[in-house]
């Protein structure tokens, strides 16, 4: 087990893709809210973390967080070794371009494009080669078997395929980090089964997954699980349950 | 060119014109705010120009050439100096060709007076006619051998008197077109004579037109000279000169000191209008109305795009969530929305000054008038309409760029 101490990191040569370091966030309403409260969780490349909680736990929150959409009001936060609370508002936008890949429980596609302009759109505010970006929408497309409905409207596909879209919107780009959002809230059992198919795959070639659920069927096929109650984060061991276990084990610890 | 280190404009340019073929309805009644306010700008500068143009096109005709000089008070007495204008002395005198045309610019002056005939009638050689009335109440007037070309007289036949006639005050007459038939007098080869009271007198010709002073083709003309010999001292009551093109002003302002030197302030000289103002003040007239309603429609177009744009950025909050997940800055979200808006009120500048000038062109066409419009106005209109837009759509792209990514993904699908 690795401690997360400012030593430890230093030795250990792998860059965390997210390092939190008792992050807190308060909501300035009127009662203050407190959102989450010294969360702890480091997630080295290649690992597949699922979210659960209750609604209201703060799941979304660090979710935001992660996500560079939303900034933390206490503790440290680094992404691929960037502390993002130093930057202005306008490079946490490109840092989003650059190293996250969204995937949101609607979908998030704009209804009057063709499904490969909105895969292209991922790569509109990035840094990059604008040629071969058609290819590589393409490509992403092809990964998530839509090759056929590369000129269609996204309102003439099934939700299962509106969100497959949206996987390849994420991945297009080639990013650090998947941040999934409930992906499966909107999807029957099926095709929650084909998502979740396309997960594993995605984690085979060695892609960091974060999935925000409350769908257990999600959950255990993750490789860790963290739990969110009130804005305390504790990891499950699951060791015990998960045959994709790694000899490291689990890699955060709650302080509590 | 990029904007920043990442969107490029021609990216910028296309996520913008997809972004207002999404609503393609929606876009064209936004854009027809600013259309039919350019339009109307248009429209209203190239109709004033033409219809100036025109205005001013049909004074230079006649109107422009012609000076007139009469006693400054003859308007108030009908006719004839006043008495004591009288007491000084004729304010006019007869010799007008002599004092005129020697200025640069005068192409022909004459004089003219009304005779004092009293209630003498006028007929031609008597034939009773017990059905026809052969007598006529017909003006006199006694005129001086310039005046036929200074009014651009035509004679249908015979002659015009020379100073000649007036000077020996021969017995001659010239009849207008109107007065020859009334008279019926047709032609004047077999020296056919008329009455004016008792006295007899030749018509030596007869004027088919004159192009001013048209009530000299129902009046009798004899030489100057003729009437004061018969009737009495006479003073012009008249003077009628016609200038080169332009030089009317300048003749007008020279006419009374070449006329009476002594007395130039007796004198009022009727001068053309300076085209150059009379164009100024149509225009001016018709533009001040018809720009303020253009200006207005515009400000109407302007409220349009921005009440649109905004509508839009609140329907499209989602998208701008998910555009700021993709990385866009706030300064992408308000350029997108931005071009968008510009691309609006560029397009209706430019659908607008085409509609304007057909509407300039279609109006002249109906009146056979020469279009005529200042040639930066079609071209200015373009970018007037994408400032008009641009303006519009500050505020909407403000609200759109401070909307922040949790809450704009949250509040739209």
């Amino acid at each position: 087990m690795r401690l997360d101490t400012p030593s430890t990191v230093a030795v250990n040569p792998i860059v965390p893709v997210v390092e939190l370091r008792d992050v807190g966030k308060v909501f300035a309403s009127e009662p203050p809210v407190v959102a989450l409260e010294g969360v702890n969780l480091i997630v080295d490349p290649g690992d597949y973390v699922s979210v659960v909680g209750p609604s209201g736990s703060g799941k979304s929150t660090l979710l935001n967080i992660v996500g560079c959409l939303d900034r933390h009001t206490s503790g440290q936060f680094l992404l691929d070794g960037i502390d993002v609370a130093t930057l202005k508002d306008g490079q946490r936008a490109a840092l989003r371009g650059q190293k996250i890949g969204f995937v949101f429980q609607t979908f998030h596609l704009l209804a009057h494009r063709t499904v490969e302009e909105n895969v292209m759109l991922a790569e509109l505010y990035r840094r990059g080669d604008r040629k071969g970006r058609r290819e590589r929408a393409e490509a992403a497309l092809h990964k998530v078997g839509l090759d056929s409905r590369l000129g269609f409207k996204p309102t003439k596909l099934s939700g299962g395929e509106r969100q497959r879209v949206a996987m390849a919107r994420a991945l297009v780009a080639s990013p650090s980090l998947l941040l999934c959002d409930e992906p499966t809230g909107n999807l029957d059992s099926k095709n929650t089964e084909a998502l979740l198919d396309l997960f594993d795959g995605l984690r085979a070639d060695g892609l960091t997954i974060i999935v925000i659920t409350h769908d257990e069927a999600v959950s255990r096929r993750a490789q860790r699980r963290v739990r969110i109650v009130d804005g305390i984060l504790t990891e499950d061991d699951l060791t015990a349950v998960t045959a994709l276990s790694r000899s490291s084990g689990p890699d955060v610890t709650s302080p509590r | 060119m990029t904007i920043g280190p990442r969107l490029t404009w021609r990216d910028l340019a296309s996520e913008a014109i997809a972004g207002l073929f999404t609503r393609p309805v929606r876009t064209a009644l936004t854009v027809l705010g600013t259309v039919l306010g350019i339009g109307a700008l248009v429209a209203t500068l190239g109709v004033s120009k033409t219809a100036g143009n025109r205005i001013v096109g049909r004074f230079d005709e006649l109107a422009a050439t012609q000076v007139s000089v009469e006693p400054a008070s003859n308007g108030l007495f009908g006719g004839g100096p006043s008495e004591e204008q009288q007491r000084q002395g004729a304010v006019l005198p007869w010799n007008v060709e002599d004092r005129l045309l020697r200025l640069n610019g005068v192409v022909a002056a004459g004089a003219l007076a009304d005779a004092n005939v009293g209630q003498a009638l006028v007929r031609s050689t008597p034939i009773h006619d017990p059905l026809g009335q052969t007598e006529f109440q017909m003006r006199t007037v006694a005129a001086t051998p310039g005046l036929l070309p200074a009014l651009r007289g035509i004679l249908a036949t015979g002659r015009w008197f020379d100073e000649g006639h007036s000077d020996r005050a021969d017995r001659t007459v010239v009849l207008g077109a109107g007065a020859a038939r009334r008279l019926n007098v047709t032609r004047v080869d077999n020296q056919p004579a008329i009455y004016i009271g008792d006295d007899i007198f030749t018509v030596i010709g007869i004027l088919a037109d004159v192009r001013r002073e048209a009530d000299l083709l129902n009046a009798v003309i004899m030489p100057s000279g003729t009437a004061q010999e018969r009737y009495g001292d006479l003073a012009p009551s008249k003077v009628v000169i016609e200038t080169e093109i332009g030089a009317a002003q300048l003749i007008a302002s020279q006419a009374a000191v070449a006329l009476n030197p002594n007395n130039p302030e007796a004198l009022r000289v009727g001068a053309p209008p300076d085209p150059r103002t009379t164009r100024r003040k149509v225009e001016g007239d018709v533009n001040s109305l018809f720009l303020v309603l253009g200006l207005v429609s515009l400000v109407v177009g302007a409220i349009g795009i921005a009440n649109v744009t905004l509508v839009t950025v609140l329907e499209r909050t989602g998208e701008i969530g998910l555009r700021r997940a993709l990385g866009a800055a706030r300064r992408h979200i308000a350029l997108q929305f931005l071009v968008e808006s510009t691309a609006m009120g560029l397009a209706g500048g430019i659908i607008g000054a085409s509609a304007g000038t057909l509407i300039v062109v279609a109006v002249s066409a109906s009146r056979d008038w020469t279009p005529v419009l200042d040639a930066w106005v079609p071209f200015a209109s373009p970018f007037v309409g994408a400032i008009v837009g641009l303006v519009a759509g500050l505020y909407p792209s403000l609200r759109a760029a401070r909307m922040e990514p949790v809450d704009a993904l949250r509040a739209g699908t």
